[in-house]
Protein backbone atom coordinates (compact mmCIF):
# COMPACT_ATOMS: atom_id res chain seq x y z
CA UNK A 1 0.00 0.00 0.00
CA UNK A 2 1.35 3.55 -1.26
CA UNK A 3 1.80 6.54 1.24
CA UNK A 4 1.89 10.46 0.83
CA UNK A 5 3.51 13.14 2.52
CA UNK A 6 1.95 16.29 3.97
CA UNK A 7 4.57 19.03 4.26
CA UNK A 8 2.93 21.71 7.10
CA UNK A 9 3.87 25.30 7.22
CA UNK A 10 6.99 25.26 9.13
CA UNK A 11 8.13 22.01 7.61
CA UNK A 12 6.91 19.36 9.95
CA UNK A 13 6.47 16.01 7.91
CA UNK A 14 3.49 13.59 8.51
CA UNK A 15 3.59 10.26 6.08
CA UNK A 16 0.21 8.50 6.10
CA UNK A 17 -1.26 5.59 4.23
CA UNK A 18 -3.33 6.24 1.13
CA UNK A 19 -7.05 4.46 1.44
CA UNK A 20 -8.67 4.35 -2.16
CA UNK A 21 -12.27 6.00 -2.03
CA UNK A 22 -11.49 8.61 0.88
CA UNK A 23 -10.75 11.94 -0.21
CA UNK A 24 -7.30 13.57 0.81
CA UNK A 25 -9.01 15.91 3.30
CA UNK A 26 -10.75 12.67 5.13
CA UNK A 27 -7.73 11.35 4.99
CA UNK A 28 -5.98 14.08 6.49
CA UNK A 29 -8.76 14.88 8.92
CA UNK A 30 -8.61 10.78 10.20
CA UNK A 31 -4.82 11.09 10.95
CA UNK A 32 -4.99 14.35 12.60
CA UNK A 33 -2.98 16.34 10.19
CA UNK A 34 -2.93 19.78 11.92
CA UNK A 35 -3.75 22.76 9.15
CA UNK A 36 -6.57 21.47 8.16
CA UNK A 37 -9.80 22.77 9.20
CA UNK A 38 -13.01 21.53 6.77
CA UNK A 39 -15.19 23.52 8.34
CA UNK A 40 -17.91 22.52 5.52
CA UNK A 41 -17.13 18.42 5.80
CA UNK A 42 -16.63 18.42 2.41
CA UNK A 43 -18.99 20.15 0.45
CA UNK A 44 -16.81 22.18 -1.53
CA UNK A 45 -18.25 25.06 0.34
CA UNK A 46 -15.61 26.53 2.38
CA UNK A 47 -12.46 26.41 1.42
CA UNK A 48 -10.33 25.88 4.71
CA UNK A 49 -9.55 22.03 3.34
CA UNK A 50 -7.03 23.91 1.11
CA UNK A 51 -3.56 22.83 0.27
CA UNK A 52 -0.73 23.04 -2.74
CA UNK A 53 -0.12 20.00 -4.48
CA UNK A 54 3.87 19.44 -5.51
CA UNK A 55 4.74 20.34 -9.10
CA UNK A 56 5.37 17.02 -10.25
CA UNK A 57 2.02 15.79 -8.70
CA UNK A 58 -0.59 18.23 -10.22
CA UNK A 59 -0.28 16.07 -13.32
CA UNK A 60 -2.13 12.92 -11.31
CA UNK A 61 -4.31 15.35 -8.70
CA UNK A 62 -4.93 17.27 -11.75
CA UNK A 63 -6.08 21.25 -11.43
CA UNK A 64 -8.42 23.21 -8.99
CA UNK A 65 -11.99 23.11 -10.36
CA UNK A 66 -14.52 26.30 -11.68
CA UNK A 67 -16.50 25.14 -8.31
CA UNK A 68 -12.76 25.25 -5.77
CA UNK A 69 -11.81 28.16 -7.71
CA UNK A 70 -14.37 29.92 -6.48
CA UNK A 71 -13.74 29.76 -2.52
CA UNK A 72 -10.00 29.49 -2.91
CA UNK A 73 -9.97 32.77 -5.54
CA UNK A 74 -10.61 34.96 -2.18
CA UNK A 75 -7.01 33.39 -0.25
CA UNK A 76 -4.28 35.62 -0.70
CA UNK A 77 -1.92 32.33 -0.42
CA UNK A 78 -3.48 30.43 -3.48
CA UNK A 79 -0.94 29.21 -5.77
CA UNK A 80 -0.86 27.56 -9.27
CA UNK A 81 -1.55 24.13 -7.82
CA UNK A 82 -3.65 25.35 -5.08
CA UNK A 83 -6.54 22.27 -4.54
CA UNK A 84 -9.60 22.15 -1.95
CA UNK A 85 -8.45 18.50 -0.37
CA UNK A 86 -11.85 17.70 0.29
CA UNK A 87 -11.96 17.16 -4.12
CA UNK A 88 -9.48 15.12 -4.43
CA UNK A 89 -10.69 11.75 -4.37
CA UNK A 90 -7.42 8.97 -3.37
CA UNK A 91 -5.76 6.15 -5.69
CA UNK A 92 -2.33 4.04 -5.72
CA UNK A 93 -1.69 5.60 -8.30
CA UNK A 94 -0.91 8.81 -5.69
CA UNK A 95 1.89 6.53 -3.72
CA UNK A 96 4.52 8.87 -2.97
CA UNK A 97 2.61 12.12 -3.50
CA UNK A 98 3.98 14.98 -1.32
CA UNK A 99 1.14 17.72 -0.03
CA UNK A 100 1.91 21.49 0.97
CA UNK A 101 -0.18 23.43 3.80
CA UNK A 102 -0.36 27.20 3.60
CA UNK A 103 0.47 29.19 7.01
CA UNK A 104 -3.40 29.40 7.08
CA UNK A 105 -6.65 28.37 6.30
CA UNK A 106 -9.11 30.68 6.19
CA UNK B 1 -29.18 55.32 -2.36
CA UNK B 2 -29.43 53.46 -5.18
CA UNK B 3 -32.09 55.70 -6.95
CA UNK B 4 -29.46 58.38 -6.18
CA UNK B 5 -25.80 57.07 -6.19
CA UNK B 6 -25.25 57.75 -10.18
CA UNK B 7 -25.93 61.43 -8.75
CA UNK B 8 -23.51 60.98 -5.78
CA UNK B 9 -20.92 59.61 -7.52
CA UNK B 10 -20.58 62.17 -9.78
CA UNK B 11 -21.21 65.29 -7.50
CA UNK B 12 -18.53 62.90 -4.91
CA UNK B 13 -15.77 65.36 -5.23
CA UNK B 14 -17.92 68.87 -5.10
CA UNK B 15 -20.07 67.93 -2.30
CA UNK B 16 -19.00 65.45 1.09
CA UNK B 17 -20.91 62.77 1.10
CA UNK B 18 -22.51 63.41 4.40
CA UNK B 19 -24.37 66.49 2.97
CA UNK B 20 -25.47 64.43 -0.06
CA UNK B 21 -27.19 61.79 2.55
CA UNK B 22 -28.72 64.53 4.71
CA UNK B 23 -29.97 65.50 1.49
CA UNK B 24 -31.64 62.48 0.42
CA UNK B 25 -33.21 62.47 4.04
CA UNK B 26 -34.87 65.55 3.12
CA UNK B 27 -36.15 64.60 -0.04
CA UNK B 28 -37.68 61.25 1.16
CA UNK B 29 -39.03 63.11 3.92
CA UNK B 30 -41.09 65.54 1.57
CA UNK B 31 -41.97 62.85 -1.04
CA UNK B 32 -43.30 60.85 2.26
CA UNK B 33 -45.28 63.69 3.01
CA UNK B 34 -46.76 64.66 -0.39
CA UNK B 35 -47.23 61.32 -1.73
CA UNK B 36 -47.58 59.52 0.99
CA UNK B 37 -45.08 57.01 0.07
CA UNK B 38 -45.49 53.38 1.31
CA UNK B 39 -46.03 53.39 5.07
CA UNK B 40 -43.15 51.48 7.72
CA UNK B 41 -44.71 49.17 9.09
CA UNK B 42 -45.20 49.81 13.43
CA UNK B 43 -44.43 46.32 15.25
CA UNK B 44 -46.67 46.14 18.88
CA UNK B 45 -45.22 43.07 20.60
CA UNK B 46 -48.08 40.53 21.64
CA UNK B 47 -47.25 37.00 23.56
CA UNK B 48 -46.74 34.77 20.23
CA UNK B 49 -49.23 31.68 20.91
CA UNK B 50 -47.51 28.07 21.49
CA UNK B 51 -47.14 26.71 17.71
CA UNK B 52 -48.29 23.39 18.08
CA UNK B 53 -52.03 25.82 17.91
CA UNK B 54 -51.39 27.09 14.72
CA UNK B 55 -51.84 25.91 11.39
CA UNK B 56 -48.82 25.84 9.32
CA UNK B 57 -49.83 28.21 6.83
CA UNK B 58 -50.35 30.45 9.60
CA UNK B 59 -46.58 30.16 11.28
CA UNK B 60 -44.72 33.36 10.58
CA UNK B 61 -41.18 33.11 11.85
CA UNK B 62 -40.27 36.66 10.37
CA UNK B 63 -41.89 37.74 13.57
CA UNK B 64 -39.70 40.06 14.96
CA UNK B 65 -40.37 38.88 18.93
CA UNK B 66 -39.74 34.98 18.29
CA UNK B 67 -35.92 35.75 19.57
CA UNK B 68 -37.39 38.01 22.11
CA UNK B 69 -39.75 35.82 23.43
CA UNK B 70 -37.74 32.95 23.86
CA UNK B 71 -39.88 31.13 21.59
CA UNK B 72 -37.78 30.30 18.67
CA UNK B 73 -36.56 26.73 19.26
CA UNK B 74 -40.35 24.85 19.33
CA UNK B 75 -41.09 27.06 16.27
CA UNK B 76 -38.42 26.06 13.72
CA UNK B 77 -38.70 22.07 15.39
CA UNK B 78 -42.23 22.18 14.02
CA UNK B 79 -40.80 23.66 10.41
CA UNK B 80 -38.11 21.04 10.44
CA UNK B 81 -40.41 18.14 11.45
CA UNK B 82 -43.56 18.89 9.13
CA UNK B 83 -42.60 21.53 6.81
CA UNK B 84 -38.97 22.22 6.20
CA UNK B 85 -39.91 24.37 3.11
CA UNK B 86 -41.77 26.90 4.21
CA UNK B 87 -44.00 29.07 2.71
CA UNK B 88 -45.44 32.00 4.61
CA UNK B 89 -47.67 34.05 1.83
CA UNK B 90 -48.85 37.35 3.88
CA UNK B 91 -45.74 38.73 6.31
CA UNK B 92 -44.96 42.05 6.89
CA UNK B 93 -42.41 41.81 4.73
CA UNK B 94 -43.95 40.33 2.12
CA UNK B 95 -44.26 36.47 1.18
CA UNK B 96 -41.18 34.36 1.79
CA UNK B 97 -40.12 30.91 1.68
CA UNK B 98 -37.92 29.49 4.92
CA UNK B 99 -35.73 26.83 4.63
CA UNK B 100 -35.06 25.25 7.96
CA UNK B 101 -32.91 22.60 7.84
CA UNK B 102 -28.95 22.10 7.72
CA UNK B 103 -28.69 20.11 4.43
CA UNK B 104 -31.07 22.21 2.29
CA UNK B 105 -29.35 25.46 3.69
CA UNK B 106 -25.96 24.40 2.45
CA UNK B 107 -27.57 23.67 -0.94
CA UNK B 108 -29.37 27.04 -1.21
CA UNK B 109 -26.25 28.98 0.53
CA UNK B 110 -23.74 27.28 -2.59
CA UNK B 111 -25.77 27.64 -5.08
CA UNK B 112 -25.46 31.34 -6.10
CA UNK B 113 -25.93 30.51 -9.82
CA UNK B 114 -29.73 29.47 -8.53
CA UNK B 115 -30.38 32.01 -5.41
CA UNK B 116 -29.02 35.60 -5.84
CA UNK B 117 -28.11 37.77 -2.70
CA UNK B 118 -29.13 41.07 -4.44
CA UNK B 119 -30.77 43.86 -3.78
CA UNK B 120 -30.38 42.67 0.13
CA UNK B 121 -29.75 39.93 2.74
CA UNK B 122 -32.23 40.75 5.38
CA UNK B 123 -35.86 39.66 5.21
CA UNK B 124 -37.46 43.12 4.67
CA UNK B 125 -35.81 45.96 2.57
CA UNK B 126 -33.56 49.02 3.71
CA UNK B 127 -34.89 52.30 4.25
CA UNK B 128 -36.52 53.56 0.94
CA UNK B 129 -33.67 56.55 0.06
CA UNK B 130 -30.42 54.69 1.61
CA UNK B 131 -29.90 52.03 0.04
CA UNK B 132 -25.94 51.46 0.56
CA UNK B 133 -24.44 48.69 -1.76
CA UNK B 134 -22.15 46.38 -0.16
CA UNK B 135 -20.39 42.96 -1.33
CA UNK B 136 -22.49 40.94 0.56
CA UNK B 137 -25.51 41.66 -0.89
CA UNK B 138 -23.88 41.35 -4.36
CA UNK B 139 -23.47 38.32 -7.09
CA UNK B 140 -20.14 36.74 -8.41
CA UNK B 141 -18.39 38.36 -10.65
CA UNK B 142 -18.76 42.02 -8.50
CA UNK B 143 -19.03 40.59 -5.30
CA UNK B 144 -15.53 38.47 -5.77
CA UNK B 145 -13.71 41.73 -6.98
CA UNK B 146 -15.00 43.98 -4.05
CA UNK B 147 -14.47 41.34 -1.75
CA UNK B 148 -11.04 40.89 -2.57
CA UNK B 149 -10.48 44.34 -2.29
CA UNK B 150 -10.85 44.65 1.31
CA UNK B 151 -10.68 40.82 2.47
CA UNK B 152 -6.62 41.60 3.65
CA UNK B 153 -7.52 43.76 6.58
CA UNK B 154 -9.08 40.40 8.41
CA UNK B 155 -7.05 37.39 6.49
CA UNK B 156 -4.84 35.58 9.30
CA UNK B 157 -2.11 37.45 8.82
CA UNK B 158 -2.85 40.70 9.71
CA UNK B 159 -4.67 38.76 12.80
CA UNK B 160 -1.43 37.41 13.53
CA UNK B 161 -0.28 40.99 14.04
CA UNK B 162 -2.64 42.16 15.99
CA UNK B 163 -3.67 39.32 18.29
CA UNK B 164 -1.35 40.92 21.14
CA UNK B 165 -3.07 44.18 21.19
CA UNK B 166 -6.56 42.39 21.04
CA UNK B 167 -5.41 40.64 24.03
CA UNK B 168 -4.39 43.83 26.20
CA UNK B 169 -8.03 45.63 25.31
CA UNK B 170 -9.43 42.53 26.70
CA UNK B 171 -7.53 42.45 29.84
CA UNK B 172 -8.16 45.82 30.36
CA UNK B 173 -12.32 45.67 30.24
CA UNK B 174 -11.95 42.15 32.55
CA UNK B 175 -9.61 44.01 34.85
CA UNK B 176 -11.83 46.61 35.46
CA UNK B 177 -15.63 43.92 35.98
CA UNK B 178 -17.15 44.45 39.70
CA UNK B 179 -16.26 41.39 41.48
CA UNK B 180 -19.27 39.88 43.75
CA UNK B 181 -22.01 41.66 42.78
CA UNK B 182 -24.29 41.98 40.32
CA UNK B 183 -24.12 43.82 36.80
CA UNK B 184 -24.81 43.70 32.78
CA UNK B 185 -22.54 41.31 31.65
CA UNK B 186 -23.82 42.98 27.83
CA UNK B 187 -22.89 46.65 28.70
CA UNK B 188 -20.07 46.32 30.35
CA UNK B 189 -18.34 43.50 28.43
CA UNK B 190 -19.44 42.47 25.50
CA UNK B 191 -20.49 45.85 24.40
CA UNK B 192 -17.77 47.32 25.92
CA UNK B 193 -14.86 44.91 24.02
CA UNK B 194 -16.28 44.84 20.98
CA UNK B 195 -16.21 48.73 20.72
CA UNK B 196 -13.04 48.53 21.75
CA UNK B 197 -12.13 45.78 18.98
CA UNK B 198 -13.88 47.84 16.05
CA UNK B 199 -11.82 50.72 17.05
CA UNK B 200 -9.00 49.44 16.77
CA UNK B 201 -9.54 47.55 13.71
CA UNK B 202 -10.30 50.54 12.30
CA UNK B 203 -7.83 53.13 14.09
CA UNK B 204 -11.07 55.16 14.95
CA UNK B 205 -10.50 57.50 17.99
CA UNK B 206 -10.54 55.77 20.91
CA UNK B 207 -12.53 57.87 23.02
CA UNK B 208 -15.36 58.38 20.35
CA UNK B 209 -15.37 54.68 20.16
CA UNK B 210 -19.09 53.81 21.80
CA UNK B 211 -19.93 55.58 18.69
CA UNK B 212 -19.34 52.66 16.28
CA UNK B 213 -21.53 50.56 18.16
CA UNK B 214 -24.43 52.37 18.48
CA UNK B 215 -23.95 53.28 14.89
CA UNK B 216 -24.35 49.37 14.00
CA UNK B 217 -27.08 48.80 16.09
CA UNK B 218 -28.77 51.74 14.21
CA UNK B 219 -28.07 50.44 10.89
CA UNK B 220 -29.06 46.92 11.87
CA UNK B 221 -31.76 47.94 13.62
CA UNK B 222 -34.82 49.95 11.27
CA UNK B 223 -37.92 48.32 11.36
CA UNK B 224 -38.16 47.97 7.87
CA UNK B 225 -35.08 45.55 7.61
CA UNK B 226 -35.44 43.46 10.69
CA UNK B 227 -38.65 44.34 12.36
CA UNK B 228 -36.42 46.10 14.85
CA UNK B 229 -37.24 48.90 17.09
CA UNK B 230 -34.81 52.14 15.38
CA UNK B 231 -36.72 54.84 12.93
CA UNK B 232 -35.70 55.74 9.59
CA UNK B 233 -35.03 59.27 10.64
CA UNK B 234 -32.03 57.77 12.86
CA UNK B 235 -30.87 55.82 10.51
CA UNK B 236 -30.36 58.60 7.90
CA UNK B 237 -28.74 61.00 10.54
CA UNK B 238 -26.43 57.68 11.68
CA UNK B 239 -25.20 57.62 7.73
CA UNK B 240 -24.57 61.00 7.76
CA UNK B 241 -22.58 60.77 10.32
CA UNK B 242 -20.76 57.39 9.72
CA UNK B 243 -19.99 58.91 6.47
CA UNK B 244 -18.59 62.53 8.08
CA UNK B 245 -16.39 61.16 10.13
CA UNK B 246 -14.63 58.16 8.58
CA UNK B 247 -14.28 60.08 5.70
CA UNK B 248 -12.46 62.71 8.14
CA UNK B 249 -10.41 59.69 8.81
CA UNK B 250 -9.42 58.53 5.36
CA UNK B 251 -8.59 62.42 4.57
CA UNK B 252 -5.90 61.61 7.77
CA UNK B 253 -4.05 58.81 7.19
CA UNK B 254 -3.99 59.80 3.32
CA UNK B 255 -2.19 63.16 4.41
CA UNK B 256 0.09 60.71 6.75
CA UNK B 257 0.61 58.03 3.88
CA UNK B 258 1.37 61.54 1.28
CA UNK B 259 3.93 62.62 4.17
CA UNK B 260 6.04 59.31 3.60
CA UNK B 261 4.64 57.80 7.06
CA UNK B 262 4.40 54.55 8.05
CA UNK B 263 0.43 53.13 7.96
CA UNK B 264 -0.70 50.97 10.64
CA UNK B 265 -2.73 47.38 9.95
CA UNK B 266 -6.26 48.99 10.48
CA UNK B 267 -8.63 48.82 8.00
CA UNK B 268 -8.40 52.35 6.24
CA UNK B 269 -4.23 52.03 6.19
CA UNK B 270 -4.78 48.71 4.19
CA UNK B 271 -7.22 49.91 1.91
CA UNK B 272 -4.96 53.01 1.13
CA UNK B 273 -1.91 50.67 0.81
CA UNK B 274 -3.75 48.55 -1.53
CA UNK B 275 -3.49 49.18 -5.41
CA UNK B 276 -7.44 48.33 -6.18
CA UNK B 277 -8.39 50.33 -3.16
CA UNK B 278 -6.20 53.25 -2.41
CA UNK B 279 -8.78 55.80 -4.34
CA UNK B 280 -12.02 54.55 -2.51
CA UNK B 281 -12.82 57.42 -1.19
CA UNK B 282 -13.84 58.63 -4.86
CA UNK B 283 -16.03 55.93 -4.77
CA UNK B 284 -18.49 57.24 -2.16
CA UNK B 285 -21.07 54.32 -2.12
CA UNK B 286 -18.40 51.79 -2.16
CA UNK B 287 -17.12 52.98 0.38
CA UNK B 288 -19.62 53.57 2.66
CA UNK B 289 -21.14 50.07 2.05
CA UNK B 290 -17.74 48.40 2.80
CA UNK B 291 -17.65 50.63 6.43
CA UNK B 292 -20.74 49.73 7.25
CA UNK B 293 -20.62 45.95 6.34
CA UNK B 294 -17.33 45.88 8.56
CA UNK B 295 -19.13 47.95 11.04
CA UNK B 296 -22.36 45.65 11.41
CA UNK B 297 -20.36 42.62 10.28
CA UNK B 298 -17.81 43.04 13.83
CA UNK B 299 -20.46 44.50 16.22
CA UNK B 300 -23.49 42.53 16.90
CA UNK B 301 -21.75 38.99 16.10
CA UNK B 302 -18.97 38.79 18.52
CA UNK B 303 -20.60 40.84 20.76
CA UNK B 304 -23.93 38.40 21.23
CA UNK B 305 -21.30 35.65 20.81
CA UNK B 306 -19.41 36.86 23.96
CA UNK B 307 -22.64 37.02 25.85
CA UNK B 308 -24.15 33.72 24.38
CA UNK B 309 -21.04 31.90 25.85
CA UNK B 310 -21.65 32.83 29.37
CA UNK B 311 -24.98 32.17 29.10
CA UNK B 312 -24.92 28.75 27.52
CA UNK B 313 -22.38 27.52 30.00
CA UNK B 314 -24.50 28.37 33.10
CA UNK B 315 -27.09 26.65 31.24
CA UNK B 316 -25.03 23.64 30.93
CA UNK B 317 -22.54 23.92 33.72
CA UNK B 318 -19.96 20.97 33.41
CA UNK B 319 -18.78 22.01 30.47
CA UNK B 320 -17.77 25.36 32.72
CA UNK B 321 -16.44 22.80 34.62
CA UNK B 322 -14.92 20.33 31.76
CA UNK B 323 -13.57 24.10 30.60
CA UNK B 324 -11.87 24.58 33.75
CA UNK B 325 -10.21 20.89 34.10
CA UNK B 326 -9.29 21.56 30.44
CA UNK B 327 -8.42 25.05 28.88
CA UNK B 328 -7.11 23.55 25.47
CA UNK B 329 -10.55 22.93 24.87
CA UNK B 330 -11.73 26.64 24.13
CA UNK B 331 -10.81 26.58 20.50
CA UNK B 332 -13.20 24.16 20.21
CA UNK B 333 -15.54 25.69 22.65
CA UNK B 334 -15.41 28.70 20.65
CA UNK B 335 -16.92 27.28 17.60
CA UNK B 336 -19.72 25.50 20.12
CA UNK B 337 -20.22 28.81 21.34
CA UNK B 338 -21.06 30.40 17.84
CA UNK B 339 -23.45 27.54 16.76
CA UNK B 340 -24.90 27.60 19.97
CA UNK B 341 -25.82 30.98 19.63
CA UNK B 342 -26.24 31.97 15.88
CA UNK B 343 -25.90 35.31 16.29
CA UNK B 344 -27.38 36.28 13.17
CA UNK B 345 -30.46 33.91 12.14
CA UNK B 346 -30.19 34.17 8.50
CA UNK B 347 -29.19 35.42 4.86
CA UNK B 348 -31.54 35.91 2.51
CA UNK B 349 -31.72 34.88 -1.01
CA UNK B 350 -33.96 35.46 -4.46
CA UNK B 351 -34.54 32.43 -6.88
CA UNK B 352 -32.92 33.66 -10.16
CA UNK B 353 -35.06 30.67 -11.73
CA UNK B 354 -38.07 28.06 -10.43
CA UNK B 355 -36.17 25.58 -8.36
CA UNK B 356 -37.29 22.04 -6.48
CA UNK B 357 -36.21 22.16 -3.13
CA UNK B 358 -37.24 19.30 -0.40
CA UNK B 359 -40.87 18.92 -2.70
CA UNK B 360 -41.19 22.36 -2.96
CA UNK B 361 -41.22 24.34 -6.10
CA UNK B 362 -40.14 27.92 -5.18
CA UNK B 363 -40.79 30.01 -8.22
CA UNK B 364 -38.45 32.66 -9.58
CA UNK B 365 -38.21 35.64 -7.99
CA UNK B 366 -39.69 34.29 -4.43
CA UNK B 367 -38.17 35.53 -1.29
CA UNK B 368 -35.57 32.33 0.24
CA UNK B 369 -34.32 32.51 3.85
CA UNK B 370 -31.67 30.33 4.97
CA UNK B 371 -32.18 29.55 8.29
CA UNK B 372 -28.78 29.07 10.32
CA UNK B 373 -30.12 29.16 13.26
CA UNK B 374 -32.52 26.06 12.85
CA UNK B 375 -29.91 24.27 10.50
CA UNK B 376 -27.57 24.87 13.55
CA UNK B 377 -30.36 22.46 15.50
CA UNK B 378 -30.89 20.46 13.12
CA UNK B 379 -31.22 16.75 14.53
CA UNK B 380 -30.58 15.12 11.31
CA UNK B 381 -27.09 16.57 10.88
CA UNK B 382 -26.38 17.77 14.48
CA UNK B 383 -26.15 15.21 17.53
CA UNK B 384 -27.97 16.14 20.48
CA UNK B 385 -28.62 19.74 18.66
CA UNK B 386 -29.71 21.72 21.90
CA UNK B 387 -27.08 20.62 23.79
CA UNK B 388 -24.03 22.85 24.41
CA UNK B 389 -20.68 20.71 23.95
CA UNK B 390 -17.83 22.33 24.40
CA UNK B 391 -15.70 19.19 23.33
CA UNK B 392 -18.53 18.97 20.06
CA UNK B 393 -16.69 16.54 17.94
CA UNK B 394 -16.96 18.38 14.35
CA UNK B 395 -17.93 21.68 16.01
CA UNK B 396 -16.43 23.79 13.01
CA UNK B 397 -19.36 22.08 10.56
CA UNK B 398 -22.01 24.82 11.89
CA UNK B 399 -23.82 26.90 9.94
CA UNK B 400 -23.42 30.74 11.55
CA UNK B 401 -20.64 31.58 9.08
CA UNK B 402 -23.06 30.58 6.10
CA UNK B 403 -21.27 28.14 3.00
CA UNK B 404 -20.34 29.02 -0.16
CA UNK B 405 -18.70 33.05 -1.69
CA UNK B 406 -20.71 34.44 0.78
CA UNK B 407 -19.29 33.25 3.75
CA UNK B 408 -18.20 35.01 6.84
CA UNK B 409 -14.79 36.82 5.67
CA UNK B 410 -14.63 37.83 9.59
CA UNK B 411 -14.53 34.41 10.51
CA UNK B 412 -11.10 34.15 11.73
CA UNK B 413 -10.99 37.78 13.63
CA UNK B 414 -14.81 36.32 15.68
CA UNK B 415 -12.97 32.98 16.53
CA UNK B 416 -9.62 34.90 17.48
CA UNK B 417 -11.51 37.71 19.58
CA UNK B 418 -13.67 34.84 21.67
CA UNK B 419 -10.66 32.56 22.05
CA UNK B 420 -8.61 35.65 23.77
CA UNK B 421 -11.91 36.79 25.84
CA UNK B 422 -12.04 32.98 27.06
CA UNK B 423 -8.19 32.47 27.18
CA UNK B 424 -8.51 36.11 29.91
CA UNK B 425 -11.77 35.18 31.65
CA UNK B 426 -9.69 31.72 32.73
CA UNK B 427 -6.78 33.70 34.25
CA UNK B 428 -9.12 35.56 36.42
CA UNK B 429 -12.44 34.35 37.35
CA UNK B 430 -13.59 31.07 39.14
CA UNK B 431 -17.06 31.87 38.44
CA UNK B 432 -19.44 33.80 35.92
CA UNK B 433 -22.82 33.20 37.59
CA UNK B 434 -26.44 34.54 35.28
CA UNK B 435 -28.42 35.95 38.33
CA UNK B 436 -31.53 36.91 36.41
CA UNK B 437 -33.11 36.40 33.15
CA UNK B 438 -31.75 37.28 29.97
CA UNK B 439 -33.37 40.23 27.90
CA UNK B 440 -33.02 39.57 24.51
CA UNK B 441 -32.91 41.97 21.13
CA UNK B 442 -36.04 43.03 19.31
CA UNK B 443 -35.17 41.67 15.15
CA UNK B 444 -35.80 39.15 13.00
CA UNK B 445 -32.14 39.24 12.29
CA UNK B 446 -29.77 39.63 15.19
CA UNK B 447 -30.33 37.09 17.53
CA UNK B 448 -29.18 38.28 20.78
CA UNK B 449 -29.17 39.96 24.46
CA UNK B 450 -29.64 43.32 25.75
CA UNK B 451 -29.10 42.36 29.10
CA UNK B 452 -27.53 40.03 31.04
CA UNK B 453 -27.07 40.39 34.72
CA UNK B 454 -24.40 38.22 36.08
CA UNK B 455 -21.83 37.98 39.27
CA UNK B 456 -18.00 36.82 38.96
CA UNK B 457 -16.05 35.26 41.65
CA UNK B 458 -12.48 35.92 41.05
CA UNK B 459 -10.17 33.45 41.23
CA UNK B 460 -8.65 32.51 44.88
CA UNK B 461 -5.17 30.89 43.94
Amino acid sequence: MGNITFIEHNGTQHTVDIEEGKSLMETAMDNGIPGIDADCGGACACGTCHVIVDNNWIGTTGSSTEDENQMLDMNPEKVGTSRLSCQIPMSETMGGMVIRLPEFQM
Amino acid sequence: MKVLSPVIEKSASLIPIHLQIKGAHLYQKAKKGIFKGSPVHVFKETPLPDVSTLALEDIDVSNPFLFKQNRWQSYFKRLRDECPVHYQKESPFGPFWSVTRYEDIMFVDKHHDLFSAEPIISLGGQPEGLAIETFIAMDPPKHDVQRQAVQAVVAPKNLKEMEALIRSRAAEVLDSVPIGKPFDWVETVSIELTSRMLATLFDFPYEKRHKLAYWSDVAASSPETTGGPGSTDEAFTVAAEVAKQFSLLWREKEAKKAAGEELGFDLISLLLANENTKDMINRPMEFLGNIVLLLVGGNDTTRNSMTGGVHALNQFPNEFVKLKNNPSLIPNMVSEIIRWQTPLAYMRRVAKEDVELNGQTIKKGDKVVMWYVSGNRDERTIDQPDHFMIDRKNARNHLSFGFGVHRCMGNRLAEMQLRILWEEILKRFDNIEVVDDPQYVQSNFVKGYTQLMVKITAKTS
